[in-house]
């Protein structure tokens, strides 16, 4: 997994609320076998009409944002499926983190398994990063996970919280299947102890 | 002792290890896959040289991509959804893994698989690809929903890293009346607490109107909880919970039986067990509903009229202004006076049996409206045998609906059943997101019976009106 340590970048600012799975990829892109290449059809349908074409107003399609790196979002950002091509989507087109009031569960794991921070602030500080990144392409965000701090561009700094574990695996990209492979035995214990309590299982 | 939750239980009984920060290594019982969710996670395990860790309690079957008309005996036309289900094909070949193909009657939506085979029992971890996982919750065992390097990390490990969730009650007080079902329950949990009401949480339902429900019933119900925004549900098994397993293919039998019943029998929330959150809703105050947006929250009951954007605060505002304009909608409409295109019975939430008698009770004799396209797609081909044994089908078929093979179908509508942009669906499923059921697709959620209400009157109608009065005893 890549490492996620510290990134300066654009901001671009989503404020709709329940962002869900099927806006961020919809599902005619699920049919890959593949983890890589969603990013050209990240929040397709917001982001393309149907023939095709760029819709102008979208966000990401403005020339400012086009290379974002950071998403100010609104409540509730990936409720819906449990589908990873939500979080590849996002670090396909390079989104490295994603700043909301309000994560859904399955989604917000997703991310720390794929080299993307989310990170949840109460919504009066989404308010002044959601000002912020509205400033455009001059304005970069920089995210610090090791300080865990976001900064605005204007240099104003708000602390964010994080699970000390999936801060430690995001800051050294580990791998999570090593390191409950290392596991073994307690796994094997496990396992034996179980076959006599529930056989059934 | 001190008092648990039915969700400490089962968490403390399948702890392999924690460490001091609370991330925990839980064991996995059973772990379904279907062909979406799977390939890249297959294909890591292939890349690092790792083998399934424990074949026999994993379980596949093919379900989102599956064509449901009955050419497809003749294979998958489209290329990227064959090349899925083929790759499913493989990988559970090739790792030996239990597996349900296209062809066998046994196939179907994987959580309607799962309980109909007797490979989901209370007490027990499942997880799966798939948000809703859920919906084995209602045997009361810890089921949620995994991503793919989640899938990957099971298959390698039999384990999934995990740290705790919260203990949240729904508690549904009194009886349900007439016309009123599951799925009006769940939608109106939803509507109650919104779909980030449950996040962080693992709810438990509980109360008389649960209690009453069939295991058809208790899994729609807990199908949902993902819609409000936990990633399990569950419900305590008691004895409508035992006599539906009892017998199953891979249900315990003879002495195993009993040791197994005397501990299903313990697994329930201590009466002083501490809930973080508490939700309580009257059976008599719930009527039969319908989502009139693009959010599961977006409920109303079926007598009720479309709200304005100003009758919320914050950013839902915003929300419901985009929402209308995506269902066409205009404040102060009746429900009833939406008219529908399209009819949807079937998915996870829906599948079942029960649901599909549920649908011939109102159609029965009946006639879809002209013009209204309506299809049935059981979600199994178990329950698509049963229901033609007990003449449903043939209800069905008198009555003008299409009646399909199983699978996920148009409730995502990744194989070819999908609605045309501004096409107006009643739906048994449980996304009304925009784009969910096809691009510019507009859905409707409801119970079975009240999709058979829209699909002989072409609107959404209230099932009351139509239920005949039961005969005097």
């Amino acid at each position: 997994m890549e490492k996620f340590t510290k990134i300066t970048g654009i901001a671009a600012p989503m404020p709709q609320i329940n962002i869900d799975t099927d806006m961020i990829i919809p599902k005619q892109f699920l049919k890959t076998i593949k983890r890589s290449g969603l990013g050209v059809n990240l929040f397709d349908e917001m982001r393309y009409n149907s023939d095709g074409s760029e819709k102008p107003d979208f966000v990401l399609n403005k020339p400012a944002y086009r290379k974002t790196e950071v998403l100010v979002a609104g409540d509730n950002f990936g409720c819906g499926s449990s589908r990873e091509h939500a979080p590849w989507a996002i670090k396909d087109f390079g989104i490295r983190c994603v700043i909301a009031p309000g994560f859904a569960d399955i989604f917000f794991n997703n991310c720390f398994k794929n080299g993307i921070l989310p990170i949840t602030l109460p919504q009066e500080q989404i308010d002044v990063l959601m000002k912020d990144a509205e400033k455009g392409a001059n304005a970069r965000m920089t995210v610090d996970l090791e300080a865990q701090t976001v900064t605005t561009s204007d240099g104003e700094v708000f602390p964010f919280a994080v699970d000390a574990f999936k801060k430690h695996c995001l800051l050294e990209g580990l791998d999570d299947i090593g390191l409950t492979l290392a596991k073994a035995t307690e796994i094997a214990s496990f396992e034996t102890k179980a076959a006599v309590q529930r056989p059934w299982v | 002792m001190s008092p648990k939750t039915l969700y400490d239980k089962i968490w403390d009984a399948h702890l392999v290890d924690t460490t001091e920060d609370g991330t925990s290594l839980l064991y996995i019982d059973r772990h379904l896959v279907h062909e979406v969710t799977s390939p890249q996670a297959f294909e890591g395990l292939r890349m690092a040289g790792r083998e399934v860790h424990a074949p026999d309690k994993t379980i596949a079957v093919p379900d989102h991509n599956v064509p449901t008309t009955p050419d497809r005996v003749d294979g998958i036309k489209n290329e990227e959804s064959r090349i899925q289900v083929d790759a499913l094909d493989k990988n559970a070949r090739d790792f030996g893994i239990n597996y349900y193909p296209v062809d066998d009657i046994r196939q179907g939506i994987v959580h309607i698989v799962g309980p109909e085979q007797g490979w989901t029992l209370p007490g027990m971890t499942v997880v799966c690809g798939d948000s809703h996982t859920a919906t084995h919750g209602a045997f009361g065992s810890l089921a949620h929903g995994i991503g793919t390097s989640e899938v990957e990390h099971v298959l390698a490990t039999q384990t999934l890293i995990q740290t705790k969730s919260k203990n949240m009650k729904v508690e549904i007080t009194g009886k349900l009346h007439p016309g009123v079902t599951a799925k009006d329950i769940t939608l109106s949990v939803i509507g109650k607490t919104g779909t980030a009401g449950g996040t962080g949480h693992v709810i438990e339902y509980c109360g008389e109107a649960i209690r009453d429900l069939s295991m058809e019933g208790r899994m729609t119900v807990c199908n949902m909880a993902i819609e409000g925004g936990a990633r399990a549900g569950l419900i305590a098994p008691d004895e409508t919970t035992f006599e539906y397993i009892m017998g199953r293919p891979h249900t315990p039998k003879g002495a195993q039986w009993e040791t197994a019943l005397a501990w299903w029998k313990t697994l329930y929330s201590d009466d002083d067990a501490h809930w973080d959150k508490v939700v309580t809703l009257d059976a008599d105050e719930i009527a039969p509903v319908v989502t009139w947006g693009t959010s599961p929250e977006d409920v109303l009951p079926i007598t009720a009229t479309v709200p304005a954007p100003e009758d919320f605060t914050g950013g839902k505002v915003d929300a419901v202004r985009r929402s209308l304009e995506y269902m066409g909608l205009t404040p102060g409409m009746k429900l009833t006076d939406i008219e529908i295109d399209t009819v949807f019975i079937g998915s996870c939430t829906n599948g079942r049996i029960e649901d599909l008698r549920a649908v011939a009770e109102i159609v029965k004799g009946k006639k879809v409206k002209e013009g209204i396209r309506a299809m049935i797609v059981p979600g199994s081909g178990l329950v698509r045998a049963q229901a033609e044994e007990e003449g449903l089908a043939e209800i069905f078929l008198a009555a003008g609906f299409e009646w399909r093979l199983a699978g996920c179908s148009m409730c995502l509508a990744m194989n070819p059943d999908q609605l045309e942009p501004g096409e107006r669906c009643a739906a048994t499923s449980n996304r009304n997101f925009e784009g969910r059921q096809g691009r510019g697709g507009r859905t409707h959620l409801l119970s079975p019976a009240m999709a058979a209400a829209a699909a002989i009157t072409g609107r959404l109608t209230d099932v009351r009106e139509m239920m005949t009065a039961p005969e005097p005893a």
